[in-house]
């Protein structure tokens, strides 16, 4: 029955969509010649220099690898905390 | 005359190089152009069968390379169209028999009498690639919008980088306007999204291709194939001139469904 409909109305799961999300990070292993595994070294690393010196959020950093072109960039995005959030931090 | 080198690879093996070469070269050859291509593939030719002129092979590249016979005496001229010549790779040696500096001299001693010479590119990326890209003006990566192909075009698109070769341009084909229409195939901008490299043509899937190769009559020279047109675009392109992309929608209404499977007589949606 779901058959016929898909087949009335053209509707299908787009599989064309999870290629193109898989390729995209199949590509940037690929071009960085760094797999998931040591992605995710690289970024605990960088996160724990940083703290040796200020203090950060954890939960709400995002480190990414992004396309521009041909070119990878590592984008980091790493909030600190306020005074004012580490004074209550301490209060609690 | 000064040829250009067009090197013709794609990473992956199986997604039309051979087919995009034979049909870039006989586009060139119907456009008044003078073209030699070479058969990069030794120890598994063939560009001469889909030229259909596997009958008249003499000698080849291996025996230019190691000085058995003269050039002239390797190329094959194409009965069909005069300005169209093969020079066919070995089939019992293995890439190594060639060198890229052989394949260097070999295009320098071609380029005053031609306008354009073609290299096929064997899969893979080791020596026949590297002998294939070496003497290269300009290289075009054929891929089809599959997930494996479009990978191994990134990876040849980087090789070519480092050699220096690049920046390659791309052929997409093969791509299925009714699957791309569905979801289910990966749209031209997909992949040039992904691959980040300027687009040279896309090339529908088109049954005429098969035929042609069956009978050694490359689409090119069927003027009712879409296929065919799509490589005279590439090749004009090639010449310089701006030729917008063919229109390749589908409609895919009910009708439009209905009627495509009654006239593939129930088979294929």
């Amino acid at each position: 029955m779901s058959g016929w409909l898909e087949w009335l109305t053209g509707q299908k799961g787009r599989s064309a969509d999870s290629a193109k999300e898989r390729l995209k990070l199949v590509l940037i292993n690929d071009r960085t010649d760094l797999p998931p595994a040591q992605m995710e070294a690289l970024k605990n690393e960088i996160l724990e220099v940083i703290s040796r010196y200020i203090e950060i959020d954890p939960t709400s950093v995002s480190i990414t690898m992004s396309q521009e072109g041909r070119e990878q960039r590592l984008l980091a995005d790493i909030p600190l905390k306020s005074i004012q959030q580490r004074k209550r931090g301490r209060d609690y | 005359m000064a040829a250009t080198v067009l090197t013709i690879t794609s990473g992956k093996g199986g997604v039309g190089k051979t087919t995009t070469t034979a049909n870039l070269a006989v586009a060139l050859a119907m456009d008044g152009k003078k073209v030699v291509c070479i058969d990069g593939d030794i120890g598994l030719r063939n560009l001469d069968v889909i030229l259909g002129l596997e009958n008249r092979i003499v000698y080849d590249l291996v025996d230019v390379v190691e000085g058995r016979c003269r050039l002239r005496q390797a190329m094959i001229r194409d009965k069909r169209l005069p300005e169209l010549y093969l020079i066919p790779a070995a089939q019992t040696r293995d890439k190594n028999a060639v060198s890229p500096s052989d394949m260097v001299h070999l295009c320098d001693e071609l380029r005053a009498d031609f306008d354009w010479i073609l290299i096929d590119s064997p899969a893979g990326i080791e020596r026949g690639f590297r002998n294939a890209i070496a003497p290269a003006d300009l290289v075009a990566v054929v891929t089809n919008p599959e997930i494996s192909a479009v990978r191994d075009a990134d990876r040849i698109i980087g090789l070519i980088e480092a050699e220096e070769k690049g920046p390659s341009r791309l052929i997409i084909n093969r791509l299925n306007p009714m699957l791309v229409k569905r979801g289910d195939m990966m749209t031209a901008d997909d992949v040039l999204e992904l691959l980040a490299i300027e687009l040279l043509g896309i090339v529908p899937e088109d049954e005429h291709v098969v035929m042609g190769s069956n009978r050694g009559q490359p689409v090119a020279m069927d003027e009712k194939s879409r296929a065919g047109e799509a490589f005279h675009n590439i090749s004009r392109r090639l010449n310089g001139e701006d030729v917008p992309l063919m229109n390749l929608e589908v409609k895919n209404d009910f009708f439009s469904r209905l009627s495509r499977i009654i006239r593939s007589g129930g088979n294929q949606a």
